[in-house]
């Protein structure tokens, strides 16, 4: 990297051999306190997770040996673990669509240069600032059967009522659309920065060239964005694998584990069912999927950058 | 596609500040309408939720839960569930322990994450690939993976009920690191030079020339940091049963249940939740969504 010009020498080739002993103590030295909570809050609690999910480990303290793969041989042929992985992958396919490509809308909208900018960046990433629980309470009482605002509405226009979070088949899209409205801000900004960026001589030469909005964005604005896209998507797809809190908090899961995710299912066996070891074990089958999804996702874009 | 342009107006160069739209000097077309109209359509649906929960959380009870829906109460609006939330309820100590727990993750993160992202950029040592590799691998690990054994932990350093088992395992943010000692890599060289040729210490030269030059990257982890541990639900939640440790977001889960149905005291509840963000947000717009949009692709 030392493309050495006119420049003096990097710092490190001035000094002397001796020095790298100093340098050692001070890279570190300054990683220290960072390693210090990898190690005892991230490396540590990883590994003996994988120890416990290989003891009967339980909150009532019963049965702290070794039992080999016993819990994850239970984990496979557990039902309420498969339905509960399944409900996760669902609503990772449902949601990462909608989460996407409405973000891509907003962005495009505001990128066409109207005015009062930030009212509209206001308004589509305000909710992203809400915790989880207050997102809950709002979408809670707007489904309420029958005082909810959104079945108001649809009884006004002539439609039937829906019960939006007691329907196990329309509770998780209820949820797909509570968390639409929460996530997709965010989203909307990485796609708006990455608009800003795309440089203005692109839109100028062609329309000189007689291209109009629509053609300009899809022969300029989306081919773009395609990094920014994979980024988004792949980012979405970690962040949906990890659905929990509006689960938990609109429908605790239900009606009937329909729309129970897999974070809840390892919650629930520790903490619940005091199973710790179990627990640790889904904890990991969980964390293999993650693994497997990324490593997928890497090669796939790896490929389509090569 | 790119015919070159023979004359290119200047005028249209894109302004420093990337988030600032190229300014509309363009006339009212029908297509800006049409998209004006689609915009603020997204933004009305998009309010909606906080108006509603706004419009009942100034009724009282009776009107919010009366069966006739309507925005405009019969007994009209009345400030009467906020007083309520705010005498028997435990939003004011909740808000406060959402921001100190907030405050010191934030804290913690910055300065250790700074340092290690500046070790990892600057010197020269020993290990440092290995190091570097198994910090940015461990940005896969998700985090409810943790919390099993994370909890055991915590019961077995006696943390559980304190506020440092909320604080400890959400100082670690890999994708932080990695996001710093990036913009570390962009900072001449030269600027330290003479410092070293001074005999400044590393330290020295990390604090008055690095760090000042940072700070746009400071404010964007502080502020994505913040926004995460004062929203966060799940790991606040598991750490503590104390009625008096509570963080907002998950003493709010707690009066769904003692409140039952008095629907206008929980949309207060969740306004009052709501708002600190909010009002920082309107202040600090701009640096929020720079923030976010800066660091959000390495994300979480």
């Amino acid at each position: 990297m030392s493309t050495s010009t006119l420049s003096r020498p990097r710092p490190e080739t001035l000094r002397k051999p001796a020095s790298r002993t100093r340098s050692n103590l001070s890279g570190w030295g300054f990683a220290a306190p960072f390693l210090f909570f990898f190690l005892v809050f991230l490396v540590w609690p990883i590994l003996y997770g994988f120890y416990m999910s290989l003891t009967g480990k339980s909150l009532t303290g019963a049965n702290d040996s070794l039992i080999g793969f016993a819990n994850y041989a239970e984990a496979l042929a557990d039902a309420d673990m498969w339905r509960s992985l399944g409900n996760t992958l669902y609503f990772t396919v449902i949601s990462t669509v909608p989460l996407v490509l409405v973000a891509l809308v907003m962005a495009a909208l505001l990128n066409i240069g109207l005015p009062a900018q930030w009212l509209w960046r206001l308004s589509y990433f305000a909710p992203y600032l809400l915790a989880s629980t207050v997102v809950s309470l709002f979408f809670t009482w707007m489904y309420n059967p029958q005082l909810g605002l959104i079945n108001e509405f649809l009884t006004g226009i002539g439609l039937p009522r829906v019960a939006w979070l007691n329907d196990p088949n329309v509770a998780m899209w209820a949820i797909v659309i509570a968390t639409l409205w929460w996530t997709v801000g965010f989203n909307f900004l990485l796609y708006l920065a990455a608009m800003q960026n795309i440089p203005a001589q692109h839109y100028e030469a062609a329309s000189l060239d007689g291209a109009g909005a629509w053609r300009q964005f899809f022969s300029i604005t989306l081919p773009q964005l395609t990094p920014t896209t994979v980024m988004i998507v792949l980012l979405q797809i970690l962040a949906s694998l990890k659905i929990f809190d509006q689960v938990y908090q609109m429908t605790a899961g239900g009606p009937g584990g329909s729309t129970r995710p897999v974070v809840q299912y390892i919650f629930e066996t520790g903490f619940t069912g005091y199973r710790l070891g179990y627990s640790a074990a889904i904890s990991y089958i969980f964390f293999g999927l993650i693994v497997v999804i990324s490593v997928m996702q890497f090669v796939i874009t790896r490929r389509r950058s090569a | 596609m790119a015919t070159p342009t023979l004359t290119r107006p200047a005028s249209h160069a894109t302004t420093a500040d990337s988030l600032t739209i190229r300014q509309p000097r363009k006339k009212l077309t029908v297509g800006r309408i049409a998209a004006i109209a689609v915009a603020a359509f997204i933004a009305v649906l998009w309010l909606i939720p906080f108006a509603w929960a706004t419009a009942t959380a100034f009724k009282t009870e009776t009107d919010a839960a009366a069966p006739d829906v309507t925005w405009l109460p019969p007994s009209g609006f009345t400030p009467e569930a906020f007083v309520k939330v705010f005498q028997d309820g435990n939003i004011p100590l909740w808000t406060w322990n959402s921001l100190y727990t907030s405050a010191a993750i934030t804290a913690i993160t910055l300065v250790i994450s700074a340092l290690v992202a500046y070790a990892l950029s600057r010197i020269d040592f020993r290990g440092k690939k290995v190091l570097m590799t198994v910090i940015i691998a461990s940005i896969i690990i998700p985090p409810p993976v943790l919390i099993i054994p994370l909890f055991y932990q915590m019961l077995a350093l006696n943390l559980i009920d304190t506020s440092w088992a909320i604080i400890l395992p959400q100082v670690i943010h890999p994708a932080m690191v990695f996001v710093l000692k990036k913009f570390f890599d962009q900072i001449p060289r030269e600027l330290e030079e003479a410092a070293v040729m001074d005999g400044a210490s590393r330290l020295r030269i990390f604090t008055q020339i690095i760090l000042p030059l940072s700070r746009p990257i400071l404010a964007a982890v502080a502020i994505f940091v913040f926004i995460g541990a004062w929203n966060n639900f799940l790991w606040p939640f598991i750490a503590t049963n104390d009625g008096n440790l509570l963080t907002l977001p998950v003493g709010l889960q707690t009066i769904k249940s003692a409140y039952g149905i008095q629907y206008a005291q929980n949309m207060a509840s969740a306004l009052l939740a709501a708002l600190p963000l909010i009002v920082v947000f309107l202040f600090f717009q701009r640096q929020i969504i720079k923030g976010v949009a800066t660091t959000g692709l390495a994300g979480t």
